[in-house]
């Protein structure tokens, strides 16, 4: 199972507490991870990246294993450990404040 | 008795806001969707409990709410707004060309007639339409596909179009306004469209300034017992027409200034207007740091201060377009919110005000709600 972390805005949305734990079928990449996700919620589609696109909104990151993979390949395959779970996958709102 | 509910949309969330007909105690509801930019809830005059609010964020985007239970709870619907066909340009601020981009909705208009159908209004400027309670989205591309689309040009706020008008007593004839692109005019219900922008001058933001479009309307209002007298607040200048937006004439008169954003009707007189002067495009704020709002008594021209319960000095807030509405209460209650945070309400036409509340994060829209 994938663990996948979300912003505090994104979880309140979806109505979940904590992680979402997915399972994606494989080739596990950050294109079938988010199309799992928004087809288990699907109030989130559109709000991580663009429904016809699927480009990334701009003020959102994906992070793994600390490594920034917001402008990997979608179709790039994700760390071993993020698929085994032992890594969550974020989808982190970027800092922004005053 | 009636009961009152304010709908306040805000840079931070949504509130509701609910008092008797005696409008001296509120009860205060929220944040609803705390920490999203709510820029507008409305409900459906033909089942008031039916609300549709648009939930937009920087970051996350467009998300369309739904109460079937005057705001207690909600339920996010679809936030699917495709434009029809292949989208085209407008001119970006620089005067280049610009695909059209779908940024958020800024309005809700519910039917007239039916509680699921609701048109919204979207920058990049165009209108979409629900029949179904808001679960799917249609462009009336006619709109966005007029001759003159391709040259209209974002306002300060972005190419939004923030006004939608139903003709109550015909549900084809539809108006909308959008900055900086003018006001138009439907009598199909939203299939075709033409600009209504004759006796409009804009000559301080327009090379000609009598265009047909282009002009930065901030508003329009009228009275639901004549839909042919409409009242427009445009970016400078108070306008009326008496002919449907066929042509307009000036009504600021003795305004301190005729720059703002919001302009209403009183509920029972359709003569009597209120507008919210601003000192200018430069400095969104009152003239003088107090804080006045204006009325009418003849449709414009000749207009009084109403002061009394409002701050009369060192207030520098503004009030934003879709920030002021009426109750249908007699006497005539009248809302306006601020980006201070505050709404002010008046129970009797204007003579007096007081804030409802006086912290909110900073007001994007006030709805008001007569419930029997």
């Amino acid at each position: 199972m994938i663990r996948v972390v979300l912003p505090y805005h994104l979880r309140r949305l979806a109505g979940v507490n904590g992680d979402v734990m997915l399972e994606v079928a494989a080739p596990v990449t950050q294109r079938t991870l988010l199309d799992t996700l928004e087809a288990r919620y699907p109030v989130l589609r559109g709000t991580i990246r663009d429904r016809d696109t699927h480009q990334r909104r701009a003020f959102l990151r994906f992070f793994a294993c600390e490594e920034d993979l917001s402008n990997e390949p979608p179709d790039a395959l994700l760390p071993d450990a993020v698929v085994s779970g032992k890594e969550p996958y974020f989808v982190v709102g970027a800092m922004a404040g005053g | 008795m009636s009961q009152v509910r304010a709908l306040i949309g805000t840079k931070k969330g949504a509130f509701v806001l609910t008092s008797d007909a005696k409008r001296e105690k509120w009860d205060v509801a929220g944040p609803h969707f705390g920490g999203w930019e709510i820029y507008h809830v409305k409900g459906s005059p033909v089942n008031p409990q039916r609300l549709y609010a648009s939930q937009t964020s920087g970051w996350f985007g467009q998300v369309v709410q739904r109460s079937d239970d005057g705001g207690k709870t909600w339920e996010a619907v679809n936030n699917e707004f495709r434009y029809e066909g292949e989208p085209g340009t407008h001119l970006w601020y620089d005067g280049t060309p610009r695909p059209w981009q779908f940024k958020r909705i800024w309005h809700f208009e519910p039917s007239t007639t039916d509680a699921d159908a609701v048109y919204a209004g979207a920058e990049d400027a165009a209108i979409f339409r629900s029949t179904d309670g808001g679960k799917s989205w249609n462009e009336l591309a006619g709109l966005r596909q007029h001759d003159s689309a391709s040259k209209w040009q974002p306002g300060a706020g972005g190419m939004c179009l923030h006004t939608i008008l139903i003709d109550p007593a015909n549900a084809d004839r539809l108006y909308v306004a959008i900055s900086a692109a003018g006001a138009f005019r439907s009598e199909d219900a939203g299939q075709t469209w033409r600009p209504i922008n004759r006796g409009l001058s804009s000559k301080y933001e327009l090379p000609d300034p009598n265009a047909d479009v282009g002009h930065c309307v901030h508003r329009i209002a009228m009275h639901r017992s004549r839909p042919q007298v409409l009242f427009m607040q445009k970016h400078w200048d108070v306008m009326r027409s008496d002919d449907a937006g066929g042509s307009w004439r000036e009504v600021s008169g003795n305004l301190p200034s005729d720059f703002g954003f919001p302009i209403d009707v009183h509920a029972h007189e359709p003569e009597t207007i209120y507008v919210v002067p601003i000192k200018s495009d430069s400095e969104h704020f009152p003239p003088d740091g107090r804080l006045r709002v204006y009325r009418s008594r003849t449709g414009g021209d000749d207009w009084e201060p109403l002061t009394r319960g409002l701050p009369q000095s060192n207030c520098y807030v503004n009030v934003l377009r879709d920030s002021m509405a009426t109750d249908s209460v007699d006497p005539c209650g009248v809302y306006f919110g601020t980006t201070g945070g505050q709404v002010y309400a008046s129970a009797d036409a204007g003579n007096h005000w007081s804030a409802i509340v006086h912290d909110l994060p900073p007001v994007l829209s006030v709805e008001v709600q007569t419930l029997p």
